[in-house]
């Protein structure tokens, strides 16, 4: 279990010296988003649609305990 | 399981995770073959695995289902089977289109994506078998028996042909072990974040059958 925290720190670790190397090179790649040929943009794309899936899936669920406790009239 | 919900936080937390670092972490280069597509193997394999996992399933209250004959063990193998399905068909799409560009075609007839293929069709057999029996408990029984017949065709045509000859996949003939698991050739950059992939995506398929099977109780219970 350690182990595996551990990994997952140091994982992160790697996003934070990624970031730092390459606010020296060319300036356009400062901004957060734009780092790394955008490819954050990616990600922020996929999250958004991982969320509206999970809000959906959350929302079935909600609607199906509803009806489990009260019955359907 | 069908309505605690702290393995639904952890289903959230790790897709997210992977969702999110899948594409930030660094992937080996080796001689730059795969470029950035290796990160499919966060996405595309998790799906066979969770296929695997939940058919596995399935095949569990099939069996249950003969040894107890209850619609509650035939709502929860059925259920099983349709997102094992489902998960099937997602791996094998987003295999044509890692492979369009890896291979240079969609469809390459490899060992691997006819074995799956088979395997799949084996499985829709099941529903339409389902499909055309109208006696709830012969339909239940049959199919709860073909089931495990469709469950054990997976090896042949997954694990066990695509293995003995020559294959575009990892893990054909001429290389050695289990690709996804062969912990030794396996980077531990993707290994951190495959492993919780296959837990995130499978925990996903659990949740959306759970949903499935409640629903069937409550139209089972208002008829």
């Amino acid at each position: 279990m350690k182990k595996i925290i551990a990994a997952i720190v140091f994982a992160f670790l790697s996003v934070y010296t990624n970031a730092q190397t390459s606010v020296g090179t060319p300036p356009v790649t400062t901004d957060l988003m734009r780092s790394n040929g955008k490819i954050l943009v990616v990600v922020a794309v996929i999250v958004i649609i991982m969320i509206g899936f999970f809000g959906y899936l959350i929302s079935v669920d909600k609607k199906l305990t509803k009806l489990e406790k009260e019955g359907i009239k | 399981m069908l309505r605690a919900y702290w393995w639904k936080i952890l289903c959230f937390v790790l897709v997210m995770y992977v969702c999110i670092f899948g594409f930030y972490v660094e992937v080996p280069r080796m001689d730059d073959r795969m470029q950035q597509t290796i990160r499919n193997f966060f996405f595309h394999v998790p799906m066979w695995f969770g296929m695997m996992i939940l058919l596995t399933v399935s095949l569990v209250y099939a069996i249950k289902y003969l040894g107890n004959p209850t619609p509650k063990n035939d709502f929860y193998a059925t259920s099983y089977a349709a997102t094992g399905t489902l998960f099937g068909f997602v791996g094998i799409v987003t295999g044509a289109v890692w492979a369009n560009y890896q291979w240079g075609q969609p469809w390459n007839n490899d060992p691997k994506q006819i074995g799956a293929a088979v395997a799949l069709l084996i499985y829709l057999a099941y529903f339409v078998l389902r499909g055309s029996l109208n006696d709830e408990e012969k339909r239940a029984r049959i199919s709860a028996v073909y089931n495990i017949f469709a469950f054990f065709m997976l090896f042949p045509t997954l694990w066990i042909l695509p293995r003995l000859t020559e294959s575009l996949h990892p893990g054909g003939q001429g290389s050695a072990g289990n690709p996804g698991i062969n912990g030794k050739d396996l980077d531990w950059r993707l290994r951190i974040v495959f492993y919780p992939a296959v837990i995130g995506w499978t925990l996903l398929g659990v949740w959306i059958t759970t949903l499935k099977i409640r629903l069937q109780i409550l139209i089972e219970k208002h008829s």
